[in-house]
């Protein structure tokens, strides 16, 4: 059996407050396995991107835990929490937010400086994340200047680069093509996933669904079921 | 933190249409205000010219004087009175007032006169050209080449000219550290002939000049001076209650304050608004760091010194730019006062950093106040 990497215990999270209240996450409760790629489906508002905030330390919940190496996510400091989001989670959002007023390889080493890593490890460090991901050659150009698939290259670089256990995509498929897509993904159950993490993806996009161990099905911030992915489908 | 204080300098200097904005904005304001106490340190320092270039240590007057320009007369006796004084050393009667000068090409231009002890010559300047002696000589006058000097016509050793009806001849060329500041040239001659000279009211000291015989006799000397009814100050407190009248007693120094203020306002809304677009649009930039795992201190960090360092670089080019101008506008402009003190690049120093403060304050509190999740919720 698996080691658990993340359990989330009954979590709520809702926005506004009398008339304009919004339940977007609602009593949700998952465990995440460390060598599983984990996927979270469901229709655009159901609360998905909530629910990643909410594990990942970056959305404080209204109530309920995020246990993760036995200890309560929510419960700790503030710069705790930080520390968690650096060292523990690497995030890849759905835009990616990369910082266009840097190159690729300065991206890229931002968790590492943020860890202290002084300036030229930091760099030396991302440019070997980079010829992970493939795109070693683009190191010096603004991110700006590349593809969407290799923007989203860069952010996945940016992810783990900290080495995290857990990574967390929010859609990312979303804004590339079919067949970049799958590659993305391809890419990332091959060269990124391992024995010691657990990569959770959030998306609607059923193109992908074989890449998925699992799928969380959502709706209206509830679980609505728990699938097996994989070669099952089609 | 260095490699957190690169990438802030990164996202600052490689944003070069906004850090140019900012640069600008405080380059502006720094530009201002340092011209502004410049001009002012200027026309403060030559207000004082007659004191700073005759350069007694103590000067007697009424005590309704405020600047070396305004004299009253005083009457005799209080030269002896003075010269009695325990701690005295000598003292001497000085002369200064203005009169018409009718020069070889027929043009009149007003000078100003200062008639020196004719025993000690006390406070006499530095020639540059001629023998002090000659001062002696028939109508003789020393004149100062300072800025005014062309309006004389550029005397030479020899140059003749008339003075309220009487032949005077220049028989040196003097130094003077300090010019002028009401634009009239200045010439030295001897007490004696100055009174010949030029008509007088029955008392002709302007000033008595005394040299004491020690630092402590001064206050004794200030002390019995005041008790004939007269005032006696070191250079130092006559320069500061010139200084004083021109601040508070005329309109320069309110003027030159509201521009001072004005120059400040104008700077701050510049580089803060710039700055605090700056923060605005990076808003995203600085969620994102947050999210990926930045603590609220070092992003309060990188906006202080994104904010220090735009400060100081605007602080030198306005301090340049202002140099620049002054050197400038002195060349073609030999009259003009402007004067570069510490305490203006101080007091603009301090400014900018008041600039600073108020800009990252602003931008501190949007910054943490940002939930990364708002950002890239999409
Ligand atoms: N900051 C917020 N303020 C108000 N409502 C919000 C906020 N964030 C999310 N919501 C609401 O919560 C629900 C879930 O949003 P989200 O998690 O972004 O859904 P998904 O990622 O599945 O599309 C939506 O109805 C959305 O409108
Ligand atoms: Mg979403």
């Amino acid at each position: 059996m698996a080691e658990l990497a993340m359990r989330a215990t009954e979590l709520v999270k809702w926005f506004g407050e009398g008339e304009t209240k919004t339940v977007a996450v609602h009593e949700i409760s998952f465990d995440a396995w460390f060598g599983e790629m984990l996927f979270i489906e469901g229709p655009s508002g159901s609360g998905k991107t909530t629910l990643l905030s909410l594990i990942s330390g970056i959305l404080r919940p209204n109530s309920g835990t995020v246990m993760v190496e036995g200890q309560d996510l929510w419960a700790m400091t503030s710069d705790r929490i930080a520390d968690f989001r650096l060292n523990k989670v690497g995030f890849v959002f759905q835009d990616y937010h990369l910082f266009p007023r840097l190159t690729t390889v300065e991206n890229v080493a931002i968790p590492l400086i943020l860890k202290r890593l002084d300036w030229n490890e930091s760099i030396n460090e991302a440019m070997k994340y980079l010829e992970i991901v493939g795109i070693k050659d683009r190191a010096l150009l603004p991110p700006v200047k590349l593809s969407g698939g290799e923007q989203q290259r860069v952010a996945i670089a940016r992810a783990i680069a900290s080495r995290p256990d857990i990574l967390i995509f929010d859609e990312p498929t979303a804004s590339l093509d079919g067949d970049t897509g799958r590659r993305i993904l391809e890419f990332v159950k091959k060269n990124i996933l391992n024995e010691k993490r657990c990569i959770i993806i959030v998306t609607h996009d059923s193109r992908i669904f074989e890449y998925a161990d699992r799928i969380i099905k959502m709706e209206d911030g509830r679980i609505t079921g728990i699938e097996q992915g994989g070669e099952r489908e089609e | 933190m260095k490699g957190i204080l690169k990438i802030a300098y990164k996202l600052l200097v490689n944003d070069k249409g906004k850090f140019a904005a900012l640069l600008v904005g405080i380059t502006f304001a720094v530009f201002l205000m340092v011209m502004m106490t410049s001009m002012f340190a200027g026309i403060l320092h030559r207000s004082s010219a007659t004191v700073l270039n005759v350069g007694a240590k103590v000067w007697v007057m009424d005590p309704a004087v405020n600047t070396p320009a305004n004299t009253i007369p005083l009457p005799d006796y209080v030269l002896d009175a003075v010269r009695s004084i325990n701690g005295v050393k000598y003292a001497v009667p000085l002369y200064s007032a203005g009169a018409l000068v009718k020069l070889r090409s027929g043009v009149y231009q007003s000078v100003t006169v200062i008639g020196l002890d004719d025993a000690s010559l006390y406070g006499r300047p530095e020639l540059i050209e001629g023998r002090i002696e000659d001062i002696y000589a028939e109508n003789a006058f020393v004149v100062v080449k300072d800025s005014e000097f062309p309006k004389l016509d550029n005397p030479r050793i020899g140059t003749e000219f008339e003075l309220n009806d009487h032949r005077g001849v220049i028989v040196g060329i003097a130094r003077v550290s300090t010019g002028s500041l009401f634009g009239v040239p200045t010439l030295y001659t001897t007490y004696n002939r100055a009174l010949q000279y030029i008509p007088s009211t029955r008392f002709t000291t302007a000033f008595i000049l005394i040299e004491p015989k020690s630092g402590d006799a001064v206050s004794n000397i200030k002390a019995q001076v005041a008790a004939l009814g007269y005032e006696a100050l070191t250079k130092k407190e006559f320069i500061q209650k010139t200084s004083n009248f021109y601040k508070y007693q005329t309109g320069i120094g309110t003027n030159v304050l509201i521009m001072t203020v004005i120059s400040f306002i104008v700077g701050l809304s510049i580089s803060g608004q710039t700055f605090y677009t700056f923060i605005l649009e990076n808003l995203d930039k600085f969620g994102a760091l947050k999210a990926i795992g930045a603590k609220g201190k070092e992003l309060v960090f990188m906006i202080l010194f994104q904010a220090t360092f735009t400060s100081l670089a605007g602080y030198g080019l306005g301090i340049g730019l202002a140099s620049l101008v002054i050197t400038v506008a002195k060349l073609r402009l030999p009259s003009y006062a402007a004067m570069i003190t510490y305490s203006s690049l101080g007091f603009a120093f301090v400014m900018v950093l008041i600039i600073a403060g108020i800009s990252s304050y602003i931008g501190v509190r949007k910054v943490l106040r940002i939930e990364p999740f708002d950002i890239f919720r999409g």
